[in-house]
Order: C-alpha cells, then sequence, then structure tokens
C-alpha cells in the first residue's frame, strides 16, 4: 500500500515539476509548482517526518508561493512582453544548476545518516523535541548564521524598495 | 492498519463535516437574525417558525439558479477556485479534539480524527494555504475588480499570519506542546489559557478575524469599493461555496480558540459528572460545552460584525505591522519572562 502511494505521489510531483518548467503561462507554472510543494510534503509525510513536512507547507507553499503568485498576478506576462534573454546568462543558468546538483550528490554520498542511531536508542527522531534540541544545541552557530542570513536579505529588500520609491 | 480503525475514522469524519456543515448552514440565519436584532428590525421570519427553514430554502435557490462561467481562458481554475476554498476550510476540523474517550462497550473511542503531536502547525499550514482558493478564483475570473479583492485578501492574509503564528508561540511557550488535546488536558477545571495570557488571546483573536475574511477586516470584497471582490464573476452555487466556506472557517477559527483559550472541552465539575454519573454523559456534556463556546464565538463574530465597520486597506495593514507584530514580540518576551519566574 505505502509503495502504490509513493508512486503516485512520485508521479504527482514528475509531471508537476515538468509542468511548471514547460507550461506557457507564469501563473499556470506557479500553480504546477504549488502542485509540486504539496507533493513534496506528501513524500515527508511518507518518511515520516511531520515536522519537516508542515513547516514545508507553512513556508513554501504558504508563504513563497503565495508572494511569487502575487507578482506574476500583476505582471500580467504575455508572450510578446517577455524579454529574450541573452544566451551567455542561459549557459551560466545551466553550468550553475548542474554543479549545484554535483553538490548535492557529493553532499549526499558523503553524509552519514544518524536516523539509524536515533532508531537504536528508540527516540522518536521526528518529534519537535529532537529537532528543536539538535538545532539549538549541536547546531546553534549554523542556525543563527542562517537567520542572519535571512535578515540580510530582508534588509536588502527594504533598501530596495525605498530606493525606487525616491526616484 | 486494522480496517475497523479506517472505518471508525471515516465516520467521525463523516459526522464531524455535517456538524460543520450544520452550523455552518445555521450561521447564515444566525448572522441575519443578530443583524436585524442590532439593527433593530425582525430579521427573515417567513420561511418556518422563527424563520427556521430560511437556509434550506437558500441554499434551494442558490442551486437552482443561472450557471455563468465568464469569458475567461482559465476556465478550469476558475471552475475548482470555489473547491479549493471550500476544502481548505473544512480540513482544519480534522485536529480539533471534541471530547474525551467514549467508552461503548469496552471499545474505546476517542472524538478527534487526526491526534497527531504537531495538530497546532497543522492548523498554521491550513490557514496558510486557505488563501490559494480566493486568489486562484480571483485571478481566473478575468475581471479587474476580482483580481484586486484576491490580491487583497492574499496581502491581508500573509501579514496577519506573522502576529498570530508570533501569538501562538507565545502560547506555546507556555503549554510546552503542540497537541491540542494535550492542550485541553492542561487547562483542566477552570484553568483556561485565557487567564495566563489575555494578551495573546487578543492579538490572536484580532488576526483570525482576518484570516477568516470577516468584517472589520473584510477589504476582499469591500462591495463600497470593488463590486463584490474576488467572488464578483461566481454565481449560483460557485459563488454560495464562498460563502459557505467563510462560515466554515469561521467555525473552525471559533472551535480553535475555544480549545486554545478557553479550555475546550473542559467544564467545571466533569470529574464529578464522570464519577457520579458515567464517562458517556461527562463526555456529552463535554461535547455540549465545546460546541457552546464554539457557538459564543460564531456569536461574537457576528456582533463585531455588524457593530464595527470596515476598515481602510492603510490602516489595516498599519495595524497588522506596526501594531499587532510588535505588540505580539513583546509579548513574546513577557512570556518568557514569565515562564523562567514562574515555572
Amino acid at each position: 500500500m505505502i509503495t502504490i502511494i509513493f508512486y503516485i505521489l512520485a508521479a504527482i510531483t514528475l509531471a508537476s515539476g515538468l509542468l511548471t518548467v514547460l507550461s506557457k503561462n507564469p501563473v499556470h507554472s506557479a500553480i504546477y509548482m504549488i502542485v509540486c510543494f504539496f507533493s513534496i510534503a506528501g513524500h515527508f509525510l511518507m518518511l515520516n517526518a511531520q515536522f519537516l513536512s508542515v513547516i514545508h507547507i507553512i513556508v513554501y507553499t504558504g508563504a513563497i508561493m503565495i508572494l511569487l503568485l502575487f507578482t506574476l498576478m500583476l505582471m500580467n506576462l504575455n508572450e510578446q512582453h517577455e524579454p529574450v534573454k541573452k544566451v551567455a546568462s542561459r549557459i551560466a543558468a545551466t553550468v550553475s544548476a548542474c554543479l549545484m546538483v554535483v553538490l548535492l550528490l557529493g553532499a549526499f554520498l558523503k553524509a552519514t545518516p544518524t536516523i539509524e542511531a536515533y532508531k537504536a536508542a528508540e527516540i522518536d527522531f521526528q518529534s519537535v523535541k529532537v529537532i528543536g534540541d539538535v538545532i539549538l544545541n549541536e547546531y546553534l552557530v549554523p542556525f543563527e548564521f542562517t537567520s542572519v542570513l535571512l535578515i540580510a536579505a530582508m534588509i536588502g529588500a527594504v533598501l530596495v524598495s525605498k530606493r525606487e520609491n525616491k526616484a | 492498519m486494522e480496517i475497523s480503525f479506517i472505518i471508525e475514522k471515516l465516520v467521525l469524519v463523516l459526522i464531524i463535516f455535517a456538524l460543520t456543515m450544520f452550523f455552518a448552514l445555521y450561521s447564515t440565519l444566525a448572522e441575519r437574525k443578530i443583524a436585524g436584532f442590532i439593527q433593530d428590525r425582525y430579521g427573515p421570519n417567513r420561511a418556518g417558525i422563527f424563520g427556521i427553514l430560511q437556509p434550506i430554502c437558500d441554499g434551494a435557490k442558490l442551486f437552482s439558479k443561472e450557471e455563468f462561467i465568464p469569458n475567461t481562458p482559465n476556465k478550469l481554475l476558475f471552475i475548482i477556485g470555489p473547491g479549493i476554498a471550500m476544502t481548505v476550510s473544512l480540513l482544519g476540523s480534522a485536529v480539533i479534539p471534541w471530547a474525551e474517550k467514549f467508552v461503548i462497550a469496552g471499545v474505546e473511542y476517542v472524538p478527534q480524527v487526526g491526534e497527531i503531536n504537531i495538530a497546532l502547525l497543522y492548523v498554521v499550514a491550513v490557514m496558510s494555504t486557505s488563501i490559494y482558493g480566493i486568489v486562484i478564483g480571483a485571478w481566473a475570473s478575468n475581471n479587474k475588480f476580482s483580481l484586486l479583492g484576491g490580491i487583497r485578501a492574499g496581502a491581508q492574509m500573509v501579514s496577519y499570519e506573522v502576529a498570530m503564528g508570533l501569538s501562538l508561540i507565545a502560547l506555546v511557550m507556555m503549554t510546552g506542546t503542540l497537541s491540542l488535546r494535550e492542550i485541553t488536558e492542561q487547562q483542566a477545571g477552570f484553568g483556561w489559557n485565557i487567564f495566563f495570557q489575555p494578551l495573546t488571546f487578543m492579538i490572536f483573536l484580532v488576526c483570525s478575524f482576518a484570516e477568516c475574511n470577516r468584517t472589520p477586516f473584510d477589504l476582499a470584497e469591500c462591495e463600497s469599493e470593488l463590486v463584490n471582490g474576488h467572488h464578483t464573476e461566481f454565481s449560483s452555487m460557485k459563488m454560495g461555496f464562498y460563502m459557505f466556506s467563510e462560515y466554515v472557517s469561521m467555525f473552525f477559527s471559533s472551535a480553535l480558540i475555544s480549545v486554545l483559550f478557553f479550555g475546550g472541552y473542559n467544564y467545571p465539575g466533569m470529574e464529578w459528572v464522570a464519577d457520579n454519573w458515567g464517562v458517556n454523559i461527562a463526555n456529552i456534556f463535554a461535547l455540549l460545552s465545546i460546541l457552546a463556546k464554539t457557538s459564543f464565538f460564531i456569536f461574537f463574530y457576528m456582533w463585531v460584525r455588524w457593530t464595527i465597520p470596515r476598515f481602510r486597506y492603510d490602516q489595516l495593514m498599519n495595524l497588522g505591522w506596526k501594531i499587532l507584530f510588535p505588540l505580539a514580540l513583546v509579548n513574546i518576551l513577557l512570556v518568557g519572562l514569565g515562564v523562567l519566574l514562574f515555572k
């Protein structure tokens, strides 16, 4: 039963991911992406990661995609208005995406999963308590650095919008 | 997984669905009756005694109206928009604990569809996705007024979600759990959370008005500026779905408020009733108690609707970002101090 659900979810994820890239209308792309995010949350649930799945829905589908959808709806993009991107930037985008894949693959291959240790100790590894413990004790410094990064991005966004107001 | 477990949960889902629909149906009548009372007139009183058949007549009217679909290139999105709105607002009540365990012939039945230990996060997730029905439907209508309404609704919900999430963090700092059942059990007797965290309750209440798109924050369907906002182009039962989903989410958020701050199914003397009259009778009273609290908050929503005029859009954003957001942060600090000193 679980395998059948996995295959259905995987089919939805792949199909909606492909349609995100292929569909002509940007708003349709965004909606396919929302479907894709929901199915990824389903994958998290299948891995018994309830917390991760719900946070994924709150952050990505609930906040980020809504903002993206807004900009797309307000810009009213048509095929005629679509700016033609330069070949150089296209090549740069492809290369950086490939590099990202290599990096991720390397990270996954080298990583040692700690879930087995939790399973052996019979600790509920997906519970909020364990995740909070790991993030705020073991990985406190990287966690704080992530928040600094986010604040920097936020201040940058405010600065950009301020500058536009003056002009 | 046993088949009996699945059947039990499915039956429970059906019961809660019927209950939600019943409440939503009669909320429409109650709203008009309360409006009548506040404005010193009768309200609907022709269909049945006290107008009790009015919602059924309204439903029949909505079903039999002409189905109008505007000339839009996104017919599919136009049709599923109201469906998404309705589905998402029905999802939330899955984690509400309606009573303790019923014991029938030695078998325990828990009147809660999903007892998950991240229930509160689940609720936030459901609320954050409730925008999609409105935004997608509004965009697919191919109408500028609808689009403006949808965008207003989205911006409003995203802004108020921040303050709402922060107020929930303050609550969770005190309870130490995200499970709604454990939060309810901690408030047994008369130790309701409202007595410990009145400020959190105020912030959460204001934000829940914004999340449900109710007056004074119903800028999405502001009829004096936007015709009818996001459901201008919708007719027949599609419009009915939008209207209904508002009442359903009102029912859900009233139930949530009573679980989080007013003790949920707890009532004074619950243990005495359980000892003297049996567990099941105590649980029936518990169910009635949470429904009574929920009904009070539905009434409160209506009371506010017919008392306070609509905000202007900049006032709404100022209230959300410049007052509620800092207030929620200060509240977290205060609660943190309180937890450190008294626990």
